[in-house]
């Protein structure tokens, strides 16, 4: 089963940041790095465990014109949700 | 745009084509060190005086700053024992600072409990311990020093002050057979992360080889056991299992090829591409007292040296399989050992005119095993 989240945040010792010298977003963990895409990072920049899986796909469906973005946002974060890079703030 | 000549700003280095950008860092920050595992990585001559001369604090953050320009995003305390350094809880300031992702590689002797919390209040990323075994007096025994008390009380405080803990445990012929209780142990720990990694034959591991190998019975046993505990218990615990390339048939990318993800700084500031690099001889080593970590990454001899696929000989250079721009020929520290030729092909891949030496100390390891443990040649600054 796909894990689901009511209110996304990044685990302890998780961080996103800008890697300058490449010009783009990682997430850094123990011992490892995820390079982002761009819509991946508006993602995780939102979830702050306060925001609802909603409230994060409404924000960026306002970027993205109304299109309905909720599957994708649900997809993006159990991906990376499976590595334990994302827990929820409920939990 | 024309160039514009600009007299204020430092010239920068324009990297060579196809050279990347390091992302890791691994700071040795001291050789001082109160364990004495038979398997250390570090050189087997950590007693000279030249790893004496430590490098000052201030050159560290000199150095972190630098390789966060560089690109470095990882950077690993390490030593040694880097909380043998007083001025560890400024190094981790300066690496928050400039933005990179701390762990502190520890025994956790010594971990007291107002500079952990220092630590943590300085924005440290991640804790590793290490064990030795998850049986007390074996651990001890294996480290050489009675440990295995404080470093559970250690672990018990990084999880109160709420790191993500990993516990990290170099495997071997003498506790490969309780990797479930290792297991078991690292759960109960609270870690996170559990690396199970095999005895990589470099620095004092190589003295203690016969000792340390395990027999190619007891790592089946030992893989099967990780399968299954992972399956148990999915995302909660990451079991890393590192495997033991005396037993493969093609060599691993060894530090993901030379100079190609990491760079490594010994306790006296000299700088190499991985931790045994230093045993090549006629290798120039470069030291940051002296130059820009830059500098030494995109412009050294020792760096270049074996970068990339150009300076391969055969049979990497032509490899039956393609693979030698995964493997980069593997190792270049166990090709001296193993042949005398740091340019040689890593002897544990199939290809090596050398592969029988790997593959008879297989069979050496799986010998009947003597009534008593072979000793260890224990780690220690003083003997070496």
């Amino acid at each position: 089963m796909a894990l689901e989240f009511t209110r996304p945040t990044l685990a302890t010792g998780v961080r996103l940041r800008h890697d300058k010298v490449r010009d783009q977003h990682v997430l850094l963990f123990p011992e490892g790095a995820l390079v982002l895409n761009e819509t991946a990072t508006r993602v995780l920049e939102l979830c702050d465990g306060e925001r609802t899986l909603d409230d994060i796909a409404g924000v960026l469906s306002e970027r993205y014109e109304g299109a309905d973005v909720k599957d994708d946002v649900a997809e993006l974060l159990a991906g990376i949700g499976e590595r334990g890079l994302v827990v929820d703030a409920d939990a | 745009m024309p160039d514009a000549p600009d007299a204020d700003t430092e010239p920068r280095l324009a990297p060579p084509p196809g050279v990347p950008n390091p992302l890791l860092l691994i700071a040795e920050l001291t050789y001082r060190c109160p364990l004495h595992c038979p398997y250390c990585s570090n050189p087997t001559d950590i007693g000279a005086g030249k790893y004496q001369d430590e490098l000052p604090g201030e050159d560290w953050q000199r150095v972190f700053r630098e390789a966060a320009d560089l690109g470095v995003l990882q950077l690993a305390l390490t030593g040694g024992e880097p909380m043998a350094r007083k001025e560890i809880v400024d190094l981790v300031t300066t690496s928050t600072e400039n933005g990179l992702y701390s762990t502190l590689v520890t025994s956790a002797l010594p971990f007291p409990r107002r500079r952990v919390e220092a630590l943590h209040a300085a924005g440290l990323d991640h804790v590793q311990i290490s064990f030795q075994h998850s049986d007390p007096a074996l651990a001890d025994e294996i480290g050489g020093t009675i440990a295995f008390d404080r470093k559970v009380k250690a672990a018990a405080l990084a999880k109160e002050l709420d790191f993500p803990l990993t516990v990290n445990v170099v495997l071997h012929r003498r506790n490969i057979d309780d990797v479930e209780s290792i297991i078991r142990m690292a759960e109960e720990l609270g870690a996170r992360r559990l690396e199970l990694a095999n005895t990589q034959y470099h620095g004092w591991a190589t003295l203690n080889r016969e000792a340390l190998m395990p027999t190619r019975a007891q790592l089946e046993r030992g893989e099967e056991i990780v399968l299954r505990e992972r399956e148990r218990l999915g995302p909660k615990l990451e079991i890393l299992w590192v495997l033991p390339d005396y037993y493969e048939e093609v060599p691993k990318p060894c530090m993901g090829g030379w100079a190609h993800d990491a760079v490594l700084v010994q306790p006296n500031g000299d700088v190499l591409p991985c931790q045994a690099a230093a045993s090549i001889p006629g290798l120039v080593i470069e030291n940051v007292r002296e130059k820009s970590l830059a500098e030494i990454w995109f412009e050294s001899e020792s760096f270049n040296k074996f970068r990339g696929t150009e300076w391969m000989q055969e049979p990497c250079r032509s490899c039956p399989i393609n693979r030698q721009h995964e493997d980069f020929g593997g190792c270049r520290c166990q090709a001296l050992a193993l042949t005398g030729d740091a340019a040689a092909t890593d002897p544990v891949c199939q290809f090596s005119p050398h592969h029988e030496v790997v593959v008879s100390a297989r069979r050496e390891a799986d010998e009947p095993e003597p009534a008593e443990a072979l000793p260890f040649v224990y780690r220690d600054l003083v003997k070496s």
